[in-house]
């Protein structure tokens, strides 16, 4: 086996019985990297020097490929936008002190959607990502890049961000397990912002063991983010032990059941997955989630909108582009902006600011603050009588680059994983199964969604490897 | 239909007026570009008005928490050159910026 090949769980294996070093690994991850550059592309930059100096100072440590929009001190922050080319970040995010003290070390900065705003990686202003199963199609996204490295092998391990979709729909579409912690779960300090009501950092990984030791490594609360409760971080690995479906309720969504959309060959492995669940003692339970038809809607009134107020940054003054045009303060921060921005984040900034405005905030923003409490209130409810909801992770395995043109088409990417972030709930994707080779289309990995109530990552984690399990 | 908005039958955003207060320029070709995707986009959404929110509360965040307070501790912050390191333009310790007062030097 390539040490690139390694997941977490084998190279500290390897690490602790001095088979290998962290030089090894990130030396081999380099190689890697740079021989799928320019066929996966999964990183934007790397910095080479800088991660085989922190491998030699941490001989033990994983080597593992942050998203481009977490800050690590000395390391460029892109958020693969023109509007912060050359930036360089002053700090450290929380989850990259954390992880540090644990036996990480960032290596590489890997692509995404510019400010995560996308479904495929295609909205990077810096570069191309393709699926490491088949470069003709996306790698999903926003977390693209990470997904990429994970499932190309590129990485051991890497973090992302979720915001409706953006670890658990690439994770899908790169064979690779992504777990979207509760809101509140992971600090986001650090973390450049896109929705702050919704935005969780989180690890993609090649198993869920993988997935459980890198998540408890960057959870916990933090005082540099308020919304991160005091509560104790379980031992998330420990939770794997004795995994099990076996007396589980799983619930499956009556509303998804006759749904127009699906890829058939999504349907045939999400209903696999149903019976592999039931065929390891789970029982079956049907839930109702009748609020979910109106979770997209909702989400795109709630993330561009606070979208449009977290960007209000980007002015040209203290950090990032500014415009060689710029005449007077309007003209700074117009063009600045105008030249910074790619067209996906124009459209988010003008829908949530539109949102927002005055004689509009109570008909769209106010009234999606409201439906989203009856979302939420659907999940307290199945989550009363089950613990956890199956569902598909993605409507589609990976699409055609440039299949996808028209916004609101892309945005339907995140029909099952836009409802559990809007309830601040956890959820996990976890590989379920490759389609059928066709003349059309190679057989691409498709992943299934687990989803367990606030706080509930053990029991997530637990069933995910149970589930996990049953794939071998 | 949305009762708290009268004009709301038919799309009406005007993506120009928009883009001027995010302080966003657009060509005139972006303006033609984005103006019937935000039609789209915002007819789409305005699917929320079918839904019945009367006593319903706001959801405001992922999970509710009440003051997140921490001690009030005057602790050292980023350091002066850090902070100015990624200025567009800077002068001595300052950000340096166009003139925004007619008259003054810039």
């Amino acid at each position: 086996m390539k040490l690139y090949e390694l997941g977490i769980a084998e190279a500290r294996r390897l690490l602790a019985s001095g088979e290998t070093s962290a030089r090894e690994i990130t030396e081999a991850v380099i190689a890697r990297h740079r021989e799928t550059a320019s066929t996966i592309g999964a990183y934007l930059t790397f910095d080479e020097e800088g991660a085989l100096k922190l491998a030699d100072e941490n001989p033990k440590a994983v080597p593992i490929a942050v998203k481009d929009l977490i800050n690590v001190e000395g390391q460029p922050c892109t958020c693969a936008s023109k509007i912060l080319k050359g930036y360089v970040s002053p700090y450290n995010a929380t989850v990259i002190a954390n992880m540090r003290a644990k036996g990480f070390i960032p290596a590489g900065r890997v692509n995404m959607d510019e400010f995560a705003m996308g479904s495929s990686t295609e909205n990077s202003a810096l570069g191309v990502t393709r699926n490491p199963y088949d470069l003709e199609r996306v790698p999903g996204g926003s977390s693209g890049g990470s997904a990429a490295a994970v499932g190309g092998n590129v990485s051991i391990a890497a973090l992302g961000t979720d915001t409706g979709g953006s670890i658990r729909q690439p994770a899908s579409f790169c064979n690779c397990v992504g777990v979207k912690p509760s809101y509140g779960r992971v600090s986001r300090y650090g973390v450049t912002a896109f929705a702050s009501s919704l935005d969780q950092v989180g690890p993609l990984a090649k198993s869920v063991e993988d997935a459980a030791i890198l998540l408890g490594a960057i959870a916990g609360h933090d005082e540099m983010d308020g919304t991160t409760p005091r509560e104790d971080v379980p031992d998330y690995l420990a939770a794997l032990e004795g995994a099990t479906l076996k007396g589980r309720k799983i619930g499956i969504v009556k509303e998804y059941s006759s749904m127009a959309g699906l890829d058939p060959e999504v349907k045939r492995i999400t209903d696999e997955a149903i019976a592999k669940c039931a065929a390891a003692g789970a029982e079956i339970v049907e839930v109702s989630l009748p609020h979910a038809e109106y979770a997209m809607a909702v989400y795109y009134i709630i993330a561009p909108a606070e979208a449009s107020a977290n960007l209000a940054r980007f002015d040209g003054v203290r950090f990032g582009h500014r415009s060689e045009r710029a005449e007077d303060v309007y003209t700074l921060y117009t063009r600045s902006r105008a030249e910074g921005f790619g067209p996906e984040v124009k459209r988010r900034i003008i829908m949530g600011t539109y949102v927002l405005s005055s004689g509009y905030y109570d008909a769209y923003y106010g009234r999606a603050q409201k439906v989203r409490t009856l979302i939420r209130r659907d999940f307290e409810e199945a989550f009363g009588k089950v613990d956890a909801i199956l569902t598909p992770c993605a409507p589609t395995p990976a699409f055609r680059l440039g299949e996808l043109q028209d916004p609101l088409t892309m945005y339907l990417n995140d029909l099952f994983t836009i409802p559990s972030s809007l309830a601040g709930v956890c959820a996990s994707s976890v590989p379920a199964g490759f389609t059928h080779e066709t003349p059309e289309r190679k057989a691409l990995p498709v992943g299934v969604q687990f989803i367990c109530g606030s706080f509930e990552e053990a029991k997530l984690l637990n069933i995910s490897k149970a589930f996990e399990e049953t794939m071998k | 239909m949305l009762e708290d908005n009268k004009n709301a039958s038919a799309p009406k955003i005007d993506v120009g007026y928009v883009a001027e207060l995010a302080r966003l320029e657009l060509t005139d070709e972006e303006r033609a570009v984005f103006q019937p995707q935000l039609e789209n986009i915002v007819k789409y959404v305005e699917k929320i008005s079918e839904v019945d929110v009367s006593g319903v509360d706001a959801m405001m965040h992922g999970k509710e928490l009440v003051n997140a307070f921490r001690e009030d501790v005057v602790r050292p912050s980023m350091d002066r050159e850090k902070a100015l390191a990624n200025a567009p333009k800077r002068v001595g310790d300052e950000f340096l910026l166009p003139k925004i007062v007619e008259g003054a030097e810039s």
